[in-house]
């Protein structure tokens, strides 16, 4: 029988999780690019420069935009700018958390930490549980059993994927989850990538953001306005669409239980809007290849390994239609995905774990 | 019983770089910090078992390549998430232009 004939399960402490573990595929040791050591290091080195150009440029587009929402609330007006603020908020926020929780935004660790937990509150998201259960998505990049930030499972759910677009059911579910935690629970799956000594540090985080949730609840009540939830809160789920537009293609409809990112990852060149917003993670394959590099040395790692990748899809447009019928015939189908092909000059991908999938792959 | 070895020549590690050295089955990391200083420690990142060697050396720091957890390489301190567990440090000392280690 081969590995994936049974359904998937996608807990972290379940049949796919035991079976990942045997059969290695958990904390296993991942493809890289050959790159030199001294180009690396180059790439790898810190600067706070980039950003803080960035962060000053999206702190002041949140402030100019919401207080022109302000400004202009009960007009029409108020409409674009928080359109803005709600994609400044809602979705540029992802990016922010993730990068300072790699502590490769800035070189200055404190900057990185209070960016960080600004993000974290924007994105509701606990930052402790979150940052461990980003280190194993690098441990284990979809491996199912392992990997906790799967987007997209198979069979795929595209009524969850399409709501995603406006966040009710991520944020339901992170209000619940951070409620849980504020109340001192966290579940056997939070248990089994959290240290024991970094569980009382997620509690305190959920505390606060829902003592800052209620607060701003109880200033709406108060002014019977919705206003302060469009500030706080709301932009969560009305400003989320460019995050979820630009993550779903990270690894929708690729392979799964394969440890080389060239088979599970994508990088899709982004107008520059989009990259700020992003903050260059649409260089997906070259961040999880190597996550040291920060975001603005992306472009240039981009172009050093690019030989040894899959071509990168060209648009966001042209991804959503290349892997649209990869993702429909996963509805009947689940074992099968988008294979994408290699330059000649790259080296083959690693045999080992591939090759049921390799037989299921759309080429 | 501790014993002195050789893991490399002083000029095998750049300033504020490291070097992997691997011994009858162990790996460790040797470090040249940016006052020309040699250290060492463990191979093996304390989170997931990944070679710090590949990682980024900052001052006193050695970050993981593969989680970006942080150490200080001078003593072996896990300075946070996602590390926790201290690295273990061994001493070390140049002579006649090699790296020694003292492993036991």
């Amino acid at each position: 029988m081969t590995a994936m004939e049974k359904k998937r399960d996608y807990s972290l402490v379940g049949e796919s999780t035991r079976r990942a573990i045997e059969i290695g595929l958990a904390s296993a040791e991942w493809y890289h690019t050959d790159v030199p050591r001294k180009t690396m290091k180059e790439l790898m080195q810190r600067s706070d420069g980039p950003a803080i150009r960035d962060t000053i440029i999206w702190l002041g587009g949140l402030l100019l935009t919401g207080l022109g929402g302000i400004y202009f609330w009960g007009t029409w007006w108020c409409v674009a700018f928080f359109f803005v603020y709600g994609v400044l908020y809602g979705s540029a926020c992802d990016s922010r958390w993730h990068e300072c929780g790699h502590g490769t935004a800035f070189k200055t660790r404190w900057m990185n930490d209070v960016v960080y937990q600004l993000a974290s509150f924007q994105v509701m998201r606990n930052p402790v549980t979150w940052r461990w259960s980003h280190a194993r998505h690098h441990t284990d990049t979809i491996i199912v059993g392992r990997d906790a930030e799967i987007a997209v499972m198979r069979p795929p759910d595209l009524l969850r994927a399409a709501l995603a677009f406006i966040g009710v059911l991520d944020a339901w579910h992170s209000l619940i989850a951070i409620g849980r935690n504020a109340l001192g629970t966290l579940t056997p799956e939070e248990k089994s990538y959290i240290p024991e000594m970094e569980q009382e540090k997620a509690i305190t985080a959920a505390r606060w953001h829902m003592a800052i949730y209620i607060a701003t609840l109880a200033l709406a009540l108060s002014m019977w306005s919705f206003l302060p939830l469009m500030l706080i809160g709301l932009p969560r789920l009305y400003g989320c669409w460019h995050m979820v537009m630009t993550g779903l293609l990270q690894h929708i409809g690729l392979a799964d239980n394969v440890i080389d990112h060239r088979l599970n990852t994508r990088t899709v060149y982004m107008n520059p809007v989009s990259r700020f917003i992003y903050l260059n993670m649409n260089y997906h394959v070259e961040h999880h290849m190597f996550p040291m590099v920060p975001y603005h040395a992306l472009p240039k790692l981009h172009e050093i390994i690019k030989h040894d990748l899959p071509a990168p899809n060209p648009s966001i447009w042209h991804a959503y239609k290349e892997v649209w019928p990869v993702v429909k015939r996963q509805l009947r189908y689940e074992d099968h995905f988008l294979k994408r092909g290699l330059p000649p000059t790259a080296r083959p991908y690693r045999g080992e774990f591939h090759d049921y999938s390799v037989a299921a792959a759309a080429e | 019983m501790a014993e002195w070895i050789k893991a490399c020549e002083a000029d095998d590690v750049d300033e504020e770089d490291v070097i992997r050295f691997d011994h009858v089955g162990r790996t460790f990391a040797i470090y040249r910090s940016p006052a020309d200083e040699y250290f060492a420690t463990d191979g093996l990142c304390t989170h997931e078992q990944v070679h710090l060697a590949d990682g980024l050396v900052m001052d006193d720091i050695i970050e993981c390549p593969k989680h970006n957890g942080r150490f200080n390489y001078k003593t072996g301190v896990a300075k946070g998430a996602p590390v926790c567990v201290n690295l273990k440090v061994y001493p070390v000392k140049v002579e006649a232009g090699s790296v020694m280690i003292q492993i036991d």
